[in-house]
């Protein structure tokens, strides 16, 4: 079966959730959360710090393909192993504000899992710029695809 | 001159919201669309003639009266618009997935 991701970005509110299945054991989802090594790999980032705990922080830094860095981080409130994970996200020299995760993880069978990730903004605006960012990309790479193919037949 | 119109532009006013809700449940005259709003009639007016004119409603004429009605199509375009930051994170939740296989295995 396909586990796919759902997004619920529901009109005039300045939060959004995203849900998804994993074919993994809790233990195994939660795991991709807290080890440095595990979240470099998918996240596609740099992990400069992770504490795991209460009061704790982290640090990413993602390398986009023109090499300019930019940073991530965020406080945790709460750290409950295979439970839940609250923080904050902050975008460096960005104009999105500071967010709230509510990270919620939840064992469906021995073999499957569910994430359910709350993610709450300080305005509608700030939401829908956010939602905005790969349509965007989207439509630059588009663009930029085009602009090769020109330049080829120039 | 009169600036290209776009679904999301569209959207984006409370009231042009609003409308759309009213005349998705059924078709209706601009006046008795403007009849729901405290709104005056030409601002009304203009706003029909926006979501006309990026065709999330439709004009109809009926004897003497012009209805209009809501084009879901065009709706679908908004819904699509979330697809890229679904897609995104399906993308890295697939790729979690992936990788914890592997190391379940590896245990």
């Amino acid at each position: 079966m396909e586990r796919k991701t759902k997004i619920n970005a529901a009109e005039g509110k300045q939060e959004l959730v995203i849900t998804r299945e994993f074919d993994l054991p809790l233990e195994l989802l939660f795991q991709a959360y807290t080890e440095s090594e595990i979240v470099e790999q998918w996240m596609g980032t740099k992990v400069l710090k992770l504490e795991n705990r209460k009061h704790g922080s982290y640090q990413f830094e993602t390398t986009d393909p023109l090499g300019n860095k930019h940073g991530f981080h965020g406080a945790i409130h709460e750290f409950l192993p295979n439970q839940k994970i609250t923080r904050t996200f902050e975008m460096e020299n960005s104009t999105f504000g500071i967010q709230l995760e509510f990270l919620e993880f939840e064992k469906l069978t021995d073999e499957t899992s569910k994430l359910n990730m709350h993610i709450v903004f300080r305005s509608i605006a700030l939401r829908d710029q956010l939602l905005q960012i790969p349509f965007a990309q989207g439509l630059n790479m588009a663009h930029d695809r085009l602009q090769n193919i020109v330049n080829k037949l120039k | 001159m009169n600036l290209r119109r776009d679904v999301f532009q569209a959207i984006a006013d409370p009231t042009r919201r609003a409308i759309l809700l009213l005349v998705a449940s059924q078709s209706m005259t601009a006046g008795a669309i403007a009849s729901n709003f405290d709104t005056a009639r030409p601002t009304v007016s203009k706003h029909l003639q926006i979501l006309t004119e990026c065709k999330l409603l439709e004009q109809e004429q009926n004897g003497r009266e012009i209805y209009y009605h809501f084009n879901p199509q065009k709706i679908k375009e908004i819904a699509d618009f979330i697809e890229p930051f679904r897609k995104m994170w399906d993308d890295r939740f697939n790729k979690l997935e992936n990788i914890m296989k592997k190391y379940k295995s590896r245990k």
